[in-house]
């Protein structure tokens, strides 16, 4: 079984198939050389993205979460086409991206964009917010008429919440979290069907991380926006997505509906990495069925045979370390969702809450009943070094 | 930081509405071409100097309007750039200085020590080394003005090239470069001039005449000069080239020549403007030395080091020593100018080192 055809039937299991299919992943690998010696011969290759398949729906927002080094980033970059997939396909509104060319390629990327992790690197600092955001018109003359432009860049920032008046400004006059907004908002200046959003909250204090979130939740409501959220902040991630993906070097490990990722994890990595997730409860100190993975991820230019994660896992037997379990339905105590081992069955964790249906009001304002909704603000949940306070890498003088 | 944003400065936002337009607009034809500096300056002249002039009230302000900023607060630049103005003048209008004519020798006058007639007395071919001091900075400054930028040029343009593309055109460039790199540029100099004594024409250029032998010298500066920017501008280029805003432009379907004219050259522009201010004053002094050694400029051009070659017969005799001094003085001061210049021109785009 394919896992084209075990997504397809996983989806329809969920009775999702209602819903228009925008971008279609296949078998998506990238895998760099490793060069040495003398004549620079290739000696390996470490394989970032190693058979990614997965569908996006319009509207939606699927989370990708996983460890730092599992290929997320490159996986955000491939569907970009910023990088040449080694492998595979990315099929976009029924079209396949990676055999389009020159102008037809220039078109796709109308309908695709992406906002960086780091606000401090995605805006050129030579240029002021309006020519930032305008360079989207610029490149795509026919969208805005050229008399409209400046409007149009005007409205733009409105809408992520900047001030219109500040266009002849320069990046480093802005805060982090307004930077990332200006990033934001050049991401959706084409008005695209999917934006790839690459750690947008990662390097933002956790306070401008909530009214970032919450800014993409409102542009995804009034735009239409399908989102790929990618974050290795678990709480951020069941906050804004409806179905999450979890990596582990390179590969999918499981994918499903945000409450049968957090909920009912089946994989064994994904139940580590929601025990992991801080507790903002001291009665619960020690309580907790905490997972605690021995060893460091393997390297990814030599993986493991078999299931990747059996150097880790607490379940492995013989047959990890030769057979590759494939992604397939495992069942969950309520109905059933994608999996990637052989061993696959529901373990329940402690983890994050999900505040998100409690309106954006209370991220700040649940200061009365008891601050679970921090847990999502301070967003800091497997994140052990994100500080709150003022963001410390803001530019100091002007 | 945090505080001038929030303040509401926008005092005269529609006055800055206007200016602001030209960059917004798509590419303007003709600016590829153009010299780099010159090109990212004036796609956004007003915008730079509204930014100066908004200074004061702390709205917009580019990088270049904080070079500028403390620029203007560095004694060494307001010094130097009084000298470099004086020096010019001097350069372009050296009839405003004097009315005496420096061809004119009279062997009836030679060796005068300096007096109220010839404030820097007279050489042994009986020529006054006053108006000949003042007529000898235009050689100069232009070799070094001529040579400073077509090192710009050439080596800004290859090392974008090489930086950007990477790969085997990198590998061929820099090859190429180290090669050049290698042979010391007087050693150059001497070979190539030597060689070009000679000849009347090079590739239908005029190699003889006062213009002729400047270009010749030019030509040698460039030709052994550019290695060194090409380095500097591959290195700031392939640092510049991963950062986020390259590969946003990039996801946005922008084309490379896009890429490189709007964001990959202006960021990584600066340390070679640093380095050719620098150079400015390096190569008058190396035209003085090649002019000293005998084949730098030569007779009918006059240079300053051409005045010190002239006046070397003294220096064992110990008189008419002022013949060798003011020259030497001249060429010393401009130099330092322009070194200094350089250095506060460095001081400014390098965040570092500004101290607040």
């Amino acid at each position: 079984m394919t896992d084209l055809e075990t997504t397809e039937r996983a989806t329809s299991d969920r009775g999702t198939n209602n819903r228009d299919i925008v971008l279609k992943a296949r078998d998506l690998r990238k895998y760099y050389p490793i060069k040495g010696g003398v004549l620079q011969r290739q000696v390996g290759e470490v394989k970032a993205v190693d058979g990614v398949s997965f569908d996006l729906y319009k509207g939606e927002t699927l989370g990708i979460v996983g460890e730092s080094g599992c290929g997320k980033s490159t996986l955000g970059r491939v569907l970009m086409r910023l990088e040449e997939p080694t492998d595979g396909t990315v099929e976009f509104d029924g079209v396949q991206m990676y055999e389009q060319s020159g102008s037809a390629m220039r078109k796709m990327r109308r309908d695709i964009q992406i906002v960086f992790q780091d606000p401090y690197t995605s805006l050129n600092p030579r240029r002021t917010v309006g020519e930032i955001v305008g360079e989207p018109f610029n490149i795509h003359p026919d969208v805005v008429p050229k008399k409209g432009r400046r409007k149009a860049v005007q409205e733009l920032l409105e809408l992520v919440g900047l001030n219109p008046e500040h266009i002849n400004r320069y990046p480093h006059q802005f805060s982090g979290g307004q930077r990332q907004r200006i990033g934001i908002a050049r991401g959706i200046a084409l008005n695209p069907k999917v934006l790839i959003c690459d750690e947008p909250v990662s390097a933002l204090d956790v306070s401008v991380q909530a009214q970032v979130v919450n800014l993409m939740e409102k542009l995804q409501r009034e735009l239409g926006l399908a989102y790929i959220f990618i974050a290795h902040d678990l709480s951020v991630v069941r906050h804004i997505s409806d179905r999450v993906g979890v990596m582990y070097l390179g590969r999918l490990v499981e994918i499903g509906d945000e409450d049968e990722i957090y909920s009912r994890p089946t994989h064994p990595y994904t139940q580590a990495l929601l025990s992991a997730v801080p507790v903002p409860d001291p009665t619960l100190r020690g309580k907790r069925d905490q997972i605690t993975l021995s060893g460091d991820v393997p390297s990814p230019a030599n993986p493991p045979d078999g299931c990747h994660f059996h150097t880790r896992c607490w379940k492995v037997q013989d047959v990890c370390r030769t057979d590759t379990p494939e992604l397939e339905v495992h069942q969950d105590g309520d109905g059933g969702h994608l999996s990637r081992c052989h061993f696959a069955e529901v373990r329940q964790v402690i983890e994050t809450q999900d505040v998100s249906g409690r309106g954006k009001d209370s991220l700040f304002a649940g200061q009365g009943e008891r601050d679970n909704s921090d847990a999502v603000a301070a967003g800091a949940a497997g994140d052990g070094d994100v500080q709150s306070g003022p963001d410390t890498r803001a530019p100091s003088g002007g | 930081m945090t505080e001038r944003n929030q303040t509401p400065h926008d005092a005269n936002p529609d006055e800055r509405l206007e200016h602001d337009d030209a960059p917004l607009h798509d590419n303007k034809p003709g600016e590829g071409g153009e010299l780099p500096t010159e090109s990212h300056e004036k796609q956004t002249p007003t915008s730079s100097s509204a930014a100066i002039a908004a200074d004061d009230t702390g709205t917009a302000r580019s990088l270049t309007a904080d070079a500028w900023r403390s620029l203007r607060k560095n004694p060494l630049f307001w010094i130097s750039s009084v000298l470099i103005v004086g020096l010019l003048a001097i350069a372009i209008f050296p009839g405003l200085f004097t009315d005496q004519n420096p061809d004119y020798g009279d062997l009836g006058r030679a060796r005068i020590d300096p007096n109220s007639t010839h404030w820097f007395g007279t050489d042994r071919q009986g020529y006054d080394v006053y108006t000949r001091t003042i007529y000898g900075a235009r050689a100069s400054i232009l070799v070094g003005v001529l040579g400073a930028t077509g090192t710009l040029l050439l080596g800004s343009f290859l090392g974008l090239v090489a930086g950007y593309l990477g790969g085997w055109v990198d590998t061929l460039i820099s090859r190429i470069g180290d090669i050049f790199f290698a042979i010391p540029l007087l050693m150059a100099g001497i070979i190539l001039l030597s060689a070009t004594r000679s000849m009347d024409t090079l590739l239908g250029v005029p190699l003889q005449g006062y213009f002729g032998t400047i270009f010749q010298l030019v030509l040698v500066l460039v030709l052994f000069g550019w290695p060194a920017i090409m380095r500097l501008m591959r290195s700031s280029v392939i640092q510049v080239k991963p950062n986020d805003y390259v590969q946003a432009a990039r996801a946005l379907g922008a084309s490379p020549l896009r890429i490189i004219r709007r964001h990959v050259m202006p960021n990584a522009l600066a340390p070679a403007i640093v380095v050719t201010t620098i150079n400015l004053g390096v190569y008058i002094s190396v035209e003085a030395t090649l002019s000293f050694l005998g084949i730098g400029l030569v007779p009918p051009a006059i240079s300053w080091g051409v005045m010190i070659n002239d006046s070397l017969v003294f220096l064992r005799s110990g008189t008419t020593l002022h013949a060798l001094f003011f020259p030497a003085l001249f060429l010393s001061i401009c130099v330092l100018a322009f070194i200094m210049l350089g250095d506060a021109v460095r001081d400014a785009f390098d965040p570092k080192s500004r101290d607040r």
